[in-house]
């Protein structure tokens, strides 16, 4: 077991994988020379050399499609967005060719590709670069996506990916990258579409992933010391979405909060709603909630930001709510 | 793409200059910059990089929260604010936001801006180098690299559209390493098609964050790209503000009068790091960058100025003292001022509150409680 960072974590998944099958390579901007804007890919450009780990030009909708075709023909691209808010100029890439060429090809061709990087917002980066866009490809038929809270998840989901047949998107978080955890020395791949519950309790279920299970967890502790026993399920996966997991926890407190990062229209945190009320309604004693970042651009000011983002004291709120509800 | 090496006469390489080493103007040039003018972009010049340097020294102390500098690049945007007319509108990148500022807009907003507190106009929801002035025909900036200069391509051809504005330009800009985006091509494409009276002005400072403009394009210059767009290219040294007056003005006349786009590309040179998260130590020497200090614009034409009469160590001296001055005083007045209110995020989301956002203001107003929904 070694306690190591997020972002080594996904890094030594990448090298390990790339070790094992020739196959993989990394593409992106600055993921060489500069050795990742996050420092995500440092000394993989000097371990694979510039075939495996290729710099590229300021075109995302061009190198996703260069991961696109390279998959097509036999390799396993790992494609990294420096944010994932600039995957929005290679939407058509993924929405419309990596999901849909084993649809499309009647399952002739494939896309086993991994595209990567930090998702959701950072430290005042402004609106355009804040963005939670896991609610814009968890709708999409043909891709899976996975949003880890922790470096052996993020180890083991990384891997998974990478040998999966089919496209992955992984979600990171810039906040994340520093964050240390225990990652067992023969950390393997861990099942695509599996959630963990990382913290056992009995008088509420609170949903989250990502940098919003942290958020989870301190809540979980404020709520203790009021006496109120938080389970949290954190999903990992958020397609395939493990509805088992979620469902038994629920049917154990009988209450839900889902908490994420982006808007509160549609999105993952509604697509969890439907899911327990269709699958648990009988044993829930009070609405689910959702604590989510306000349905508004996010504003740069440091105290709006932290105003627009869900923060554990709006998690506790909400458990109280349903709490007091319940009781009441 | 050293322009040290490049022939002189090939066209898809040349590089036009006014300012020669020793000061003075190419005489064979008529630059049309008056004396007057000229002092106006030396005095623009030097407050512009006197922000930028405060701006640093203020984000290195946690003061603010990011800054992208022009410093090195102060030569296009303060030449294209004297050289555009008033009606024109402008659609900047990163390192164009000042353009502003010689159009006529207060420095005291544009310092507000960076604080994005009660003296912002744009209430906090941008990040600094993210300026925007309706006032004078500024538009915002998205940094997701590209999309402005599609944008100016389209307000060029409203322009023409309706015929009310027939002596209205756009000019949108953008990076070297922007010219790998789809959008740019698209922006290209459109402009020489429809004959748009815009002018399309890549800075090309050499780097992109920490890769290098041979890394971005296989062209030997940035300009030759508007020869597949059937439009005029012209390679300025982005560094002489002489030069660039003058190729601005030329191409903005040529767009106002009906004769289509242009493309400019203005060579010149990132002095600091890419912006304030960035560390340029790691990819480039220091030799590069002391080759380029010596091309510094404002000292070339500061030796212009003095061949002329016009400066000298005096006034230099003031002027510099009187920006600074100016500069620390609106940050002493609005450094302090408090945040804008949480509940203005919920503001011109939309041309009126629908009543989702108005529940979600109450709600943020009363406190920490769930979101309604
Ligand atoms: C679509 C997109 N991809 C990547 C980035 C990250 N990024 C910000 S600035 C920059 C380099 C821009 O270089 P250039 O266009 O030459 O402008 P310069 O900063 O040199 O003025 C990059 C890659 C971004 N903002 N948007
Ligand atoms: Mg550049």
């Amino acid at each position: 077991m070694r306690n190591i960072r997020f972002r080594e974590a996904l890094r030594e998944a990448m090298i390990e994988e790339m070790e094992r099958d020739d196959r993989v390579f990394l593409m992106g901007e600055e993921v060489g020379h500069y050795q990742g804007a996050y420092k995500v890919s440092e000394g993989m450009l000097e371990k694979f050399g510039e075939k495996r780990v290729i710099d590229t030009p300021i075109a995302e909708g061009g190198f996703a499609g260069i991961g696109v075709g390279a998959a097509m023909v036999g390799l396993r691209p790992i494609i990294e967005f420096m944010t994932w808010n600039f995957s929005a100029v290679a939407f058509d890439q993924i929405l419309n060719n990596a999901a849909k060429v084993r649809q499309m090809s009647g399952g002739q061709l494939t896309c086993p590709i991994v595209f990567r990087g930090p998702n959701g917002s950072a430290r005042q980066v402004g609106s355009q670069h804040s963005h939670s866009m896991e609610h814009f490809y968890a709708t999409v038929p043909g891709l899976k996506l996975v949003a880890p809270s922790f470096p052996a998840d993020a180890k083991g989901l990384m891997k998974a990916a990478i040998r999966d047949d089919n496209p992955v998107l992984v979600m990171e978080s810039e906040t994340l990258y520093g964050v240390k955890g225990d990652v067992p020395d023969d950390q393997d791949a861990i099942p695509l579409g599996k959630a963990a519950v990382v913290r056992e309790g009995k008088d509420v279920t609170i949903v989250a992933y990502s940098r919003m299970t942290h958020v989870a967890l301190e809540a979980a502790a404020a709520l203790e010391k009021d006496g109120i026993s938080a389970e949290i399920v954190d999903l990992r996966s958020l397609r395939p979405l493990d509805e088992d997991t979620i469902v038994a926890s629920v049917q154990k407190t009988h209450r839900c909060v889902v908490v994420h990062e982006g808007w509160p229209y549609g999105g993952v945190g509604a697509e969890v709603s439907d899911r327990v009320q269709r699958l648990a309604f009988d044993a829930l004693d009070a609405p689910i909630l959702r604590v989510t970042t306000w349905d508004v651009p996010m504003p740069y000011n440091a105290k709006l930001e932290l105003a627009c983002l869900p923060q554990p004291d709006r998690v506790v709120a909400a458990v109280k709510q349903l709490v007091r509800r319940a009781q009441g | 793409m050293d322009t040290a090496v490049v022939s002189e006469t090939d066209p898809d390489v040349m590089l036009f200059r006014v300012l020669r080493d020793d000061g003075t103007a190419d005489p064979g040039v008529d630059h049309g910059m008056t004396d007057a003018v000229a002092l106006r972009a030396y005095f623009e010049m030097r407050r512009l990089r006197a922000l930028d340097a405060r701006m640093i020294l203020l984000q290195r102390q946690g003061r603010v929260g990011f800054y992208g500098a022009a410093t090195g690049q102060e030569a296009v945007p303060i030449a294209s604010g004297l050289a555009l007319a008033k009606q024109d509108w402008v659609f900047p990148a990163l390192r164009e936001q000042s353009v502003m500022l010689v159009r006529g807009y207060p420095l005291r907003d544009y310092i507000g801006q960076v604080f994005g507190n009660a003296a912002d106009n744009l209430k906090g929801r941008q990040p600094p180098s993210h300026q925007a002035g309706k006032a004078v025909h500024q538009v915002s900036w998205s940094p997701v690299i590209g999309p402005q200069i599609p944008q100016a391509v389209g307000a060029a051809m409203a322009m023409r559209m309706a015929k009310r504005r027939p002596h209205e330009i756009a000019v949108g800009y953008c990076g070297d390493g922007a010219t790998s985006q789809p959008d740019f091509h698209a922006a290209m494409n459109f402009a020489g098609v429809f004959k748009a009276p815009v002018v399309i002005i890549c800075q090309n400072n050499h780097w992109s964050i920490s890769v290098p403009t041979a890394k971005q394009t296989a062209s030997r210059t940035i300009a030759i790209k508007a020869r597949a767009y059937g439009m005029p290219g012209v390679r300025v040294d982005g560094n002489d503000v002489l030069a660039v007056y003058k190729v601005l003005r030329d191409a903005f006349a040529c767009a106002r009068s009906g004769g289509g786009p242009t493309f400019v590309e203005a060579v010149t040179y990132r002095m600091g790091a890419h912006t304030t998260s960035d560390d340029p130590k790691l990819y480039r020497s220091d030799s590069e960058v002391e080759a380029w200090a010596k091309k510094d614009p404002i000292d070339r034409l500061r030796r212009y100025l003095e061949a002329r009469g016009l400066m000298d160590d005096a006034r230099d001296t003031k002027l510099e003292a009187d920006a600074s001055a100016e500069i620390v005083s609106i940050i002493r007045e609005v450094e302090e001022l408090a945040a804008p209110s949480l509940a203005s995020m919920f503001d011109d989301v939309y041309a009126e509150l629908p009543w989702n956002l108005r529940e979600q203001k109450a709600a943020l107003e009363s406190g920490p409680r769930a979101p309604k929904h």
